[in-house]
């Protein structure tokens, strides 16, 4: 962990949703608010269209930074802010890039910051993830 | 909503046990590919007794104590007006298929802006022996009337 440098990559991953995604997110979580599944809602309420769960894209968007690890029980901090929806085309889905990149490292391992995007604009905000050493 | 609410406890909420297969359909629905969380023989090799939860199920515990909150009609929260704002989550172990873990949440924040409102909660999650899991710490944005 010591041979970490700020700004060095530590992990990408593309992730393509389709509307399928978001019913199984649905279904795992527990969160069936229409706005995720139904476009006659997403438009009565003023959404430019279905989005994916906020919780589904801070749930992938750690996934290579456990990936890199190799182990979960690593991750001992997670936060986000949710910035900007992501809109799922029901034929073309969406595509969330996410770049995982060293922030900070210190005595008690080290800050991965995560740039998470869809099309040009990133969608979480101060998204952080501490991992301790091995 | 309420700001009287801010500083509000409720109370424990009813056990919830971790269930493996549960781990591993969350583990796919947030598009996990870690072994630990899908093979027990993976996740027993790396040292856990089960299959590890991914970071982000916790939100799953929490949906008990999200609808504590829903259910005061005192707060006044409107779920059809509510934005997800932030999430975190604060471990100090991985939680693991076989946990009973128990959620304590307290209102730690209600502040208003231009007609909204954001009502910040700590969700404490224990095990079965009452020893601290994670915390979870959710921001939910309130619209205002338009």
């Amino acid at each position: 962990m010591s041979a970490l440098e700020v700004g060095q990559v530590v992990a990408e991953a593309s992730y393509p949703l389709t509307r399928d995604t978001l019913v199984r997110y649905a279904g795992a979580s527990g969160d069936f608010n229409p706005i995720h599944y139904r476009d006659d809602v997403a438009a009565a309420v003023g959404l430019p269209g279905v989005l994916a769960h906020g919780m589904l894209t801070m749930g992938f968007a750690v996934q290579p930074v456990v990936d890199w690890l190799g182990d979960p029980g690593r991750v001992v901090d997670y936060q986000v802010k949710f910035t900007r929806p992501v809109v799922v085309d029901p034929e073309t889905g969406a595509v969330v890039n996410v770049v995982a990149k060293v922030g900070a490292v210190d005595d008690e391992g080290a800050r991965i910051d995560l740039t998470v995007t869809f099309g040009e604009q990133t969608v979480l905000g101060k998204a952080q993830v501490r991992v301790r050493p091995a | 909503m309420n700001p009287a609410i801010e500083g509000r406890s409720y109370p424990p909420t009813a056990p919830y046990l971790v269930g493996r297969e549960k781990v591993r359909e969350f583990a796919k629905a947030v598009l996990a590919t870690h072994p630990t969380h899908l093979e027990p023989e993976a996740a027993r090799a790396a040292g856990y007794a089960d299959v590890v939860a991914p970071p982000t199920f916790p939100i799953v515990v929490t949906a008990a104590t999200l609808q504590q909150l829903l259910d005061d009609e005192e707060a006044g929260v409107d779920f059809t007006r509510v934005v997800h704002g932030d999430q975190r989550f604060s471990y100090s172990r991985p939680i693991v298929a076989g946990d009973e873990l128990v959620a304590t949440m307290t209102v730690t924040s209600v502040k208003t802006l231009g007609g909204h409102s954001m009502v910040t909660s700590e969700s404490a999650i224990a095990d079965a022996t009452g020893a601290h899991v994670v915390t979870a710490t959710s921001t939910l944005v309130v619209r205002g009337d338009e």
